[in-house]
């Protein structure tokens, strides 16, 4: 989605003319090393200021070495009602896993 | 001054407190309660001058906590604003450490003819544009002084300074996203916006006024008319985005480094004073 | 009333997550009156967060030292922070955070009655810090287990940031109850005005609460108003001690066949009426508000503007570049 299609999302409130900013996502990185983690959301009229508000409202206290953004609306989640059969799959899948393989157990370095 | 082993590291060098160090006003009343960190008239006076500058400010910026145009931005200003008290305070605390006086000593007990802050920070909030505008014209002017600052002969302004330009390089960022947006948003944005310059900008000339203090700290301090240049070209450079023409008008007489202030500034020591007032030698 | 069958199968699947202890998140199918309660409560929650910084923000610029000036600061700036992650939370629920905001100024939502009184003196700066975020603390920290995973998550961010709140609210007051005599009477004075209101921030008694009962059905609320109240009153007996004040109330007892801590009767009458916005500084408080956010209308309007303008001209620079 490109930023004017997601500036165009925000309407305008009844009446008094005001123009809503959109929602965001906050990606924050606590550490080098780790990935960065959601944090919370906020709102900010783009995303030079998304990135700003991020760090005033998420890393106050050294929470964070970098921080993504993303319009909220970007986010294309899985089907919450389709959860019995979207992650049925891995369901029974032992092999997958070091633990299904027990006559190997005991082996040094395996 | 020999600086004391609490500032850096257990050799006890001030030199070596490295930029990184994030130094605490705690740490610089211990530095000067043990007499390992002592201001000398001159450098106290400067302090004096830094520290009233950004006390008045947070002051000023506190005001907007739970009165800003959205949440997001009560919590920005209100990071700002403790930035800038973080910096007074270390200010004041060192400039204390020459007279014996405590940072609330200096902060809640000189009259306003000793307060040494430029006029441009006693200025009232007025709207949210005439609050950027001050914080732009403060922004480009703090970032340059505290960077040359870093370089200060004197290890404690020095290692206060390395502490402060970090966290001004963000002010600088936040002001000049709101000119650009205050500018090119709506029509009555952008006029706000240039009326809050106007408004504001006679009170740079002062920010740049060399005098016989500035002229003795030599390598100590940063001339104030050599942060002229790069004022004119950042701000310029912004403005220029924001297609608003520089405000004609950068001269103001000035005084507060003389103790000569705006009408604005009683008004606010005297909030700011009251209770510390109310009960003198308390403790709070 | 039918359910339709993705419903009835949603109901099911609902009442398994909540049987099961574990959490709801925003995409599930949940009963519309889950959905209600808890917009009604997150928005009360933000919208108290987003008042409380009123009472304390007025002394910000009075502060009587620099320290207590920064602390002070940082507290009220955490409280905007507060506001804006249960906000956060709310808007999962399909609300937006305008409409909310609109609902508070237009005097149409409640937040928590404690924030109507006025804060008149230092001393309040510390009795708000111990016993009203002490109370937010009691009821927040079950919250933290909520049953809607936003609510929860907020929650915890919440509490681990206002651990600092509480302390520094009592440290003011025992530096006023070991100061000057002027200070002490200032330190006890405020512990006397603001005891009650603090026991009445956890909600009417239980056979008065009707709410209650439903709230830890689903495992939103997890304890009763008055086991909350009465464990939080036992923490105030020790803590008063050290401070070497008082409180306000010679009822406070133990039960001997309860075991829990109990307390003098409350003017519930006074309560009902500040809720209902009557009380000291109801209007006040709103005006405040409300003139906030009027003022920052065109900045709000012109930052989206200019998000606009921005985006069309890059999308113009893109396809000249093409």
């Amino acid at each position: 989605m490109s930023a004017q299609e997601f500036a165009g999302s925000s309407t305008p409130a009844a009446g008094d003319g005001a123009h809503r900013w959109p929602l965001w996502e906050v990606f924050v990185r606590s550490n080098r090393g780790l990935s960065h983690v959601h944090a919370g959301s906020l709102h900010a009229p783009d995303a030079a200021m998304a990135l700003r508000n991020a760090r005033d409202l998420y890393t106050r206290r050294n929470e964070g070495v970098s921080i993504w953004v993303v319009p909220a609306d970007a986010i294309a989640a899985s089907d919450p009602d389709a959860k019995g059969s979207f992650f049925e799959s891995p369901q029974g899948k032992d092999y997958r896993h070091a633990t299904y393989y027990t006559k190997s157990e005991g082996v040094k370095h395996l | 001054m020999q600086p004391s082993a609490k500032l850096g590291d257990a050799s006890a060098s001030a030199t070596r407190i490295t930029p990184g160090n994030a130094l605490r006003p705690e740490d610089i009343a211990l530095a000067a309660r043990h007499g390992a960190a002592k201001a000398s008239e001159d450098v106290a006076q400067y302090a004096l001058r830094l520290g009233d500058d950004a006390l008045i400010l947070a002051q000023r910026l506190a005001h907007w906590i739970s009165r800003a145009p959205e949440l997001e931005e009560d919590v920005a200003l209100g990071n700002i604003a403790l930035d800038q008290l973080g910096h007074a305070r270390s200010f004041l605390t060192y400039a204390g450490s020459s007279w014996g006086k405590s940072e609330d000593e200096l902060a809640y007990f000189r009259r306003e003819q000793e307060f040494r802050c430029a006029h441009l920070f006693e200025q009232p909030n007025g709207d949210f544009a005439a609050t950027i505008a001050r914080q732009f014209i403060a922004a480009n002017y703090q970032f340059p002084l505290y960077r040359g600052l870093t370089q200060s002969s004197d290890p404690m302004l020095a290692a206060i300074a390395a502490k402060a330009v970090k966290e001004v390089d963000y002010h600088l960022d936040h002001s000049t996203q709101w000119v650009l947006r205050l500018a090119g948003g709506t029509e009555e944005s952008r006029r706000r916006m240039v009326a809050g310059l106007d408004l504001m900008w006679p009170f740079t000339g002062e920010l740049f006024q060399d005098d016989a203090l500035t002229a003795r700290l030599g390598d100590a301090g940063v001339l104030p008319s050599s942060l002229r240049a790069e004022f004119d070209r950042a701000t310029g450079e912004v403005l220029a985005e924001a297609e608003v023409d520089i405000p004609a008008s950068s001269m103001a007489s000035g005084g507060g480094r003389h103790g000569r202030h705006s009408e604005h500034l009683g008004y606010l020591l005297a909030e700011m004073q009251v209770l510390a007032r109310e009960y003198p030698g308390a403790s709070w | 009333m039918a359910l339709k069958q993705e419903d009835t199968a949603g109901q099911a699947n609902f009442e398994r997550i909540i049987a099961k202890d574990s959490r709801v998140e925003p995409k599930d199918w949940m009963p519309e009156a889950y959905r209600r309660t808890l917009v009604r409560q997150i928005s009360q929650h933000a919208h108290s967060e987003i008042i409380g910084m009123q009472p304390e923000a007025n002394w910000i610029t009075r502060a009587p030292s620099l320290k207590r000036k920064s602390i002070l600061m940082a507290k009220v700036q955490d409280e905007a922070g507060h506001g804006l992650y249960l906000y956060s939370a709310a808007e999962t629920l399909g609300t937006t955070r305008d409409d909310m905001m609109d609902a508070l100024v237009a005097g149409k939502a409640r937040y928590s009655s404690i924030f109507n009184y006025p804060a008149v003196t230092w001393a309040d700066m510390g009795a708000i810090g111990w016993m009203v975020d002490g109370a937010a603390i009691c009821n927040q920290v079950p919250l933290c287990r909520a049953s809607y995973g936003p609510y929860g998550r907020a929650m915890v961010r919440v509490c681990k940031e206002e651990s600092f709140h509480q302390r520094q609210g009592f440290e003011i007051l025992l530096e006023l109850a070991n100061g000057t005599p002027e200070q002490r009477t200032m330190a006890q004075d405020a512990v006397n005005r603001w005891y009650a209101p603090s026991l009445m921030m956890f909600g009417p008694p239980d056979d008065d609460s009707p709410n209650s009962r439903q709230s830890m059905a689903w495992n939103i609320k997890r304890f009763s108003n008055d086991e909350l109240r009465s464990r939080f009153v036992g923490m105030l007996v020790e803590q008063v001690k050290v401070l070497g004040l008082s409180l306000p109330d010679e009822y406070i007892s133990v039960n001997e066949d309860s075991n829990k801590w109990e307390h003098g009767p409350l003017d519930w009458e006074e309560f009902k009426e500040v809720l209902a916005g009557r009380g000291p500084c109801n209007a006040q408080r709103l005006e405040r508000r409300r003139s906030a956010h009027d003022d920052g209308a065109w900045v709000r309007e012109a930052a989206a503007v200019y998000a606009q303008k921005q985006a069309v001209k890059n999308a113009q620079k893109a396809a000249a570049s093409t």
